[in-house]
């Protein structure tokens, strides 16, 4: 007996000017199955993904639904033939509420009320077979990430969809919701939807598709059962050359402490009490990892040893007490000039002016220092455009021009030439939040490796990171933070994830055990 | 003291004013609800007003000039649609081009039509929309003989043109549409979020040009308005801001219609003061203790605020009070219930003190539509 695929592609071909996005891709989904694409970002998944609902129109190439050839020339296309799309960033009306998002574009009639009534009766029933709860009358704004992303699927369903595609949709949620999404997709396989599931997280593929799809620089480089294949044999297929998943590092030789934390308080502007009497020692050569669920204190932690929040309590660098008051002896220049490097959570926001030059983003927060000024009154272009480029080279910047501007490197290459900036200038102690978050595999080894390096250079490194893997491998030490207070300290050796679980959902060590 | 007639006689002319404000408010509502600004609301509503009254004299057809004023309008809106949604322009900057395009071209074309200075001829009667008369009114010799609610419904409800009862049922129409329609729902979601709307099959284009074509009616009908029904004919610059003073309103409004409603009730009941009364008489113990009532209200607004609040908001609460002991100082010897003048700019300046009060979010937040003023572009 052949099945007809739920959906196959035939040669897609499409470029953007002379970039080739897509070059022949074909590609074979069978009902029923819960079928990954991976890739690195830029490899061409997403642009598949959006001639398939209609957003762009392929240069060359067939489509076929359930065995028929069909045209998508729009998204009502792509809706009629029953494929539903829930994008990495949600299109949702955030101050509309959950019905009228499901409706909008679906309704039955002229009139409203008919169409919301009907809406609220299947979504009830819909609610109960998929168990997809969600409030109809609440406002998009006022619901958590998960929800939002409920109710897409939801707005997919409702339109009778039988093919589901999600691109990363697991970018933005904590670790329970993306458990709890996986759970929906594997009911909604049950109940004989086609999935497809767009990441570039090995992990996800793993473990929840039947079959994966490698896509790298625009072609489909394999597709396999997931259970005949493995994350490195995928890594090697993503980025088309062996890579080390598990960071290669020697035992750390902690010796002196250099970052010693007491009693540290924080209040921000709205009244909330974010950081509570943490306390906490990091010493040179050793990275002192920090776990926990997103919004528990760790981004305040570091905007307050970065210099730009303030906090009591006490803060000690190599022994001498530092101003915690981000006035002029307490900001982030401040902070810089003492030895204290900072590579920010948000990169995009904190970390790099998107359109500046990046020779201008590397020199930020070391303008003002003597090496970077020609004379009294001038800064050294020249020298800092060639020294920017020799660290392009180094940090493998990709391409290693100091004169693009931000935003047109990718992700990776942009957390590269902040970390350049940091690193280089030889601190004392380097803050790094979220150094691998949104960027390749390729490029997450590589700032792995830079980041050991510098340990065993003898500094002190204090890492916060919301991917469990990346604390585990990465640090010698870490501790968990719940609340704005530290739960407990762990050896990654010597811990499992389900302790560590217990203590990211504000379990004490007492109640634990 | 006023008498209950004069009373009347202002609230009357109040509604006469709002017409156009609330034509053209409405017409700013449908645009930006969409997701365009439209800054040429002004320059719209003078040019259908010229051509109305250029059709309304030709033709001698009071009907024929509310078409071609209508249609003006329309040309100019799709023209603002052509740069802001088809050519993804910045919508301020062909808004404020409208504006130019129109207070230049009715001058022009006026004269070189009519030579009259830049003016349309007077319309005689069939040129114009005349008052309609309710049954069982009383004339205007009559009516201060009359009983309060005969009064009331002469003077108040009859006596309009048909104009200014079509602007007064846009509303319902309006909210009906905007909150109880297909159409309504989508126009919304379209100046929140854009992408929602073209995710969900529906055309982001169609769905603004057809919200600024909405716009370009209600402007040429307030344009016909002031043109031939308040006005006998077309003077230069005769739209006079009301475009703008739209525009504040509908913020004024939080961009609902029953809110435009009142917005422009008030904003036509100020001109209605300030073009029957010179000047007010207020006692100055009244004037002296609105002023403090207003003084000690910011101060306690700012109590929890910042620093900086505390200093601007603060320093301009003890500005205000100064000027009520100034006020109550310069009339001790005479008595505190000595009359003080106010000057007439003041009222004229108050739907603008209004705008910026609602804007600063003092009363309640007014929330533009979020993807306002943005052209719509596909995201990779």
């Amino acid at each position: 007996m052949t099945e007809n695929p739920a959906i196959e592609l035939r040669k897609i071909s499409k470029s953007f000017g002379p970039v080739q996005a897509n070059k022949d891709i074909t590609i074979r989904v069978m009902p029923g199955t819960i079928h990954g694409i991976i890739g690195e970002n830029g490899a061409g998944k997403s642009t598949l993904m959006s001639i398939l609902y209609g957003f762009y129109k392929a240069d060359a190439g067939e489509i076929f639904v359930d065995g028929k050839k069909i045209s998508i020339p729009d998204s009502q296309a792509a809706i009629a033939a029953g494929i539903g799309m829930v994008f990495q960033h949600f299109k949702l009306v955030e101050n509309f509420s959950v019905l009228e998002n499901i409706v909008l574009g679906a309704e039955s009639g002229a009139l409203l009320s008919p169409s919301l009534s009907k809406a609220r009766t299947e979504l009830a029933a819909l609610a109960s077979e998929y168990e997809l709860n969600v409030d109809p009358d609440a406002i998009i704004e006022d619901i958590g990430v998960g929800m939002q992303q409920r109710v897409e699927i939801l707005k997919a369903l409702y339109r009778q969809a039988k093919i589901l595609i999600l691109d990363e949709p697991t970018g933005v949620l904590t670790p329970a919701e993306a458990d709890q999404l996986f759970r929906i997709l594997k009911r909604l396989r049950e109940e004989g939807k086609t999935i497809i599931l767009i990441t570039h997280k090995l992990r996800e593929i793993m473990d929840s598709t039947d079959t994966v799809s490698v896509m790298r620089q625009g072609e489909m480089t394999a597709t396999l059962k997931t259970n005949d294949t493995s994350p490195e044999d995928l890594a090697e297929l993503m980025v088309g050359r062996k890579v080390l998943l598990r960071v290669d590092k020697t035992p750390a030789k902690p010796t002196k402490p250099v970052l010693e934390i007491k009693n540290l308080s924080m209040v921000d502007d709205f009244g909330v009490q974010r950081l509570k009497n943490i306390s906490l020692t990091v010493k040179a050569g050793e990275i002192l990892g920090i776990a926990g669920v997103a919004g528990n204190g760790q981004s305040e932690l570091l905007e307050v040893l970065g210099g730009y929040s303030a906090a009591t309590g006490v803060v000690k660098l190599n022994g001498s007490e530092i101003d915690l008051s981000t006035s002029v002896s307490g900001d982030g220049q401040a902070r810089r000039a003492l030895g204290i490097a900072h590579v920010p959570e948000d990169r995009q926001r904190e970390g790099l002016i998107m359109d500046f030059m990046a020779w201008e983003n590397a020199v930020f927060g070391y303008h003002r220092d003597k090496s970077n000024q020609a004379n009294r009154f001038f800064m050294d272009n020249n020298a800092i455009r060639k020294e920017t480029e020799e660290k392009m080279k180094r940090f493998d910047v990709r391409p290693p021009n100091p004169k693009l501007t931000a935003k047109n490197f990718s992700g990776g290459n942009q957390q590269k030439i902040v970390l350049a900036r940091e690193i280089e200038r030889n601190p004392n102690l380097l803050l790094v939040g979220q150094p691998t978050r949104g960027v390749d595999i390729g490029a997450i080894e590589f700032i792995h490796q830079q980041i050991v390096a510098l340990r065993d250079q003898g500094k002190a490194i204090l890492l916060i990171s919301v991917e469990l893997d990346e604390i585990l491998s990465l640090s010698d030490r870490m501790v968990v933070m719940f609340d704005g207070k530290i739960m407990g300290e762990r050896q990654p050796a010597n811990t499992n994830e389900k302790e560590l679980g217990l203590l990211m959902a504000g379990v004490s060590e007492k109640a634990a055990q | 003291m006023i008498d209950f007639l004069t009373l009347l006689q202002v609230l009357d002319s109040s509604l006469r004013l709002a017409t156009p404000l609330l034509l053209v408010c409405l017409a700013g509502l449908f645009s930006e609800r969409a997701g365009i600004f439209d800054i040429g609301l002004e320059g719209k509503l003078l040019a259908a007003a010229f051509v109305s009254a250029a059709f309304a004299s030709i033709t001698g057809s009071v009907w024929l000039g509310l078409l071609a004023g209508i249609l003006a309008s329309i040309m100019l809106s799709l023209l603002h649609g052509l740069a802001s949604i088809t050519l993804r322009g910045d919508q301020i900057i062909s808004g404020v081009a409208i504006n130019f395009l129109a207070a230049g071209l009715t001058v022009v074309i006026a004269q070189d039509l009519f030579g009259q200075g830049g003016r349309t001829p007077p319309l005689k009667s069939g040129g114009r929309f005349e008052p309609i008369n309710f049954p069982g009114t009383t004339s205007s010799k009559e009516i201060s003989d009359a009983g309060p609610l005969m009064q009331l419904y002469s003077e108040l409800f009859s006596g309009h043109s048909l104009l200014v009862y079509i602007a007064l049922l846009t509303v319902p129409i309006s909210w009906f549409l905007l909150y109880k329609t297909r159409y309504g729902l989508r126009l919304r979601a379209v100046g929140e979020n854009p992408a929602a709307v073209d995710t969900a099959g529906i055309s982001v284009i169609g769905l603004r040009y057809s919200a600024v074509v909405i716009g370009g009616v209600l402007c040429g009908i307030a344009g016909a308005y002031i043109a031939t029904s308040l006005q006998a004919n077309f003077t230069k610059d005769m739209s006079a801001g009301r475009g703008f003073i739209a525009l504040a309103a509908l913020i004024f409004a939080k961009w609902r219609p029953w809110y435009a409603l009142g917005a422009c009730l008030l904003f036509g009941f100020f001109f209605a003061v300030d073009t029957r009364f010179q000047n007010i008489l207020l006692p100055a113990w009244a004037l002296s203790g609105f002023l403090i009532f207003i003084a000690l209200g910011l101060m306690s607004y700012v109590w929890k605020k910042d620093l900086l609040d505390k200093v601007v908001l603060g320093g301009l609460a003890l500005g205000i009070s100064a000027i009520a002991i100034m006020v109550i100082s310069s009339v001790w010897n005479s008595g505190i219930s000595n009359q003080i003048k106010i000057p007439v700019v003041f009222i004229q300046s108050l739907p603008y003190i209004l705008t910026v009060v609602v804007l600063a979010g003092f009363v309640g937040k007014a929330i533009p539509p979020r993807a306002g003023g943005q052209p719509y572009v596909k995201e990779r």
